[in-house]
């Protein structure tokens, strides 16, 4: 790691200089206190095995019904897709969209492009187009809820649970698992030693 | 005088972005030089598209409390919901935590997230001098929150996938949906449109004297 180096404070722009800081520490803004840099241990590795998890995760929570429930003999099950699919019919192609944007297509995303960005810095190559990729990553980063649509799978229970037999699908599972898949994934990505690697690249 | 702290902009620098690399500041817009973003000292226009997106977020707060979110069918009865008569709905059948919940989630945070934002703005385009390290944080809260409101629309989605029963049940979203994910949404993109660095700017403009 280059050492002492000049970073502005995110949040408030004051400049500091910015010693070696141990892997697992971290560095704060000495004015308004806002994380300047934390380096990871053992990074890569880490958040490469992490999204591997997250993928298989993914394709599991996403083609598994995630909740059933039996009235009288009938029992009905949903997948996520269903769910948007009906939506759409009803004509509420907005929230259709929204629901597949922030629970499908941009978690998908995200662990595509980590996987694309990690595989090769693994194997000690710089991915084509990293800059972009990652610059991307961030972009949607804040628009993916999984966590927030597992809370909303169990308020549904609940509130099904009067009328009817609820039963957990594997998908269920799945979600949950790869939510705290997601929360180990950021905290083990060391963004700062990623953008490290565009200075090597040219 | 006191000394004034050094700030990247005070020394001609700017701070990616995304990269968070410190660049020279260029004379016209430049990139930046290791990743490619677009560099800027502040966000552009911070104050006022902030305050566009928190105007339109109060305005799609009204139909989305008002109208129903959610229409149940049952056995040819049609009852209608919107948030609040499902927080009712939850608090009389006995589901304390799973009412506070989606009140805390649906309600109270879009609520306090314009509330935080419009004082942040105020405080930024007045030159508030007001403890800028909580009004810093109040603005960290407010970034981290935003996105737990979409649980409402979650819930709808599933019960809408759920309960398809035909004439024995069935439940269809309301147009109070679709102008609640646009607060959320709206909200979000307000938050992002804020620049934190403004609060600080206003506290160096008035140690450098009346302006």
């Amino acid at each position: 790691m280059k050492t002492p180096h000049l970073i502005a404070c995110h949040e408030c722009d004051l400049v500091h200089q910015l010693g070696a800081v141990p892997p697992g520490g971290s560095a704060r803004c000495a004015r308004c206190g806002s994380p300047l840099y934390r380096p990871k241990r053992d990074s890569i590795n880490r958040t490469l095995a992490l999204t591997m998890t997250g993928l298989f995760l993914f394709i599991i929570a996403n083609t598994n019904p995630f909740l059933g429930f039996k009235i009288g003999a009938e029992i009905r099950e949903t997948i996520l897709a269903t769910g948007i699919y009906q939506l759409y019919q009803q004509d509420m192609k907005m929230i259709a969209t929204v629901v597949l944007f922030t629970v499908v297509i941009v978690p998908a995303l995200s662990l595509v492009s980590m996987l694309y960005i990690l595989v090769p810095l693994q194997l000690n190559l710089v991915p084509r187009h990293l800059a972009k990729v990652f610059r991307m990553l961030f972009f949607i980063k804040p628009w993916g809820m999984m966590e927030i649509f597992m809370l909303g799978i169990l308020v549904s229970a609940v509130k099904l649970g009067k009328m009817a037999t609820i039963i957990p699908g594997v998908a269920l599972f799945a979600f949950l698992a790869l939510i705290f898949v997601q929360a180990a994934m950021a905290v083990t990505l060391d963004s700062h030693l990623i953008w490290e690697q565009l200075n090597r690249h040219q | 005088m006191t000394k004034l702290p050094p700030t990247a902009r005070r020394l001609g620098l700017v701070a990616c972005h995304r990269c968070h690399l410190l660049c020279r500041q260029a004379e016209g817009p430049a990139d930046c030089p290791r990743c490619g973003a677009p560099l800027h000292s502040r966000k552009p226009n911070s104050v006022a598209r902030t305050w566009a997106f928190v105007l339109s977020a109060m305005v799609f707060y009204i139909p989305a409390n008002v109208l129903p979110v959610m229409y149940t069918t049952s056995l040819g009865a049609v009852q209608s919901d919107t948030i609040m008569s499902g927080v009712i709905y939850f608090i009389n059948s006995g589901s304390w935590p799973i009412a506070l919940v989606i009140f805390i989630a649906s309600v109270f945070v879009p609520m306090l997230k314009l509330l935080i934002l419009s004082f942040l703005l105020i405080s930024v385009q007045r030159h508030w001098q007001w403890r800028p390290v909580d009004r810093t944080r109040m603005y960290r809260i407010t970034e981290a929150i935003g996105r737990w409101s979409m649980l409402d629309i979650y819930v709808v989605t599933i019960l809408v996938a759920l309960v398809h029963l035909g004439a024995l049940a069935n439940i269809e979203a309301g147009l109070g949906a679709p102008f609640f994910a646009a607060v959320v949404v709206v909200t979000m993109l307000a938050a992002e449109s804020f620049d934190p660095r403004l609060i600080w700017d206003g506290m160096e403009d008035s140690n450098d004297g009346p302006n």
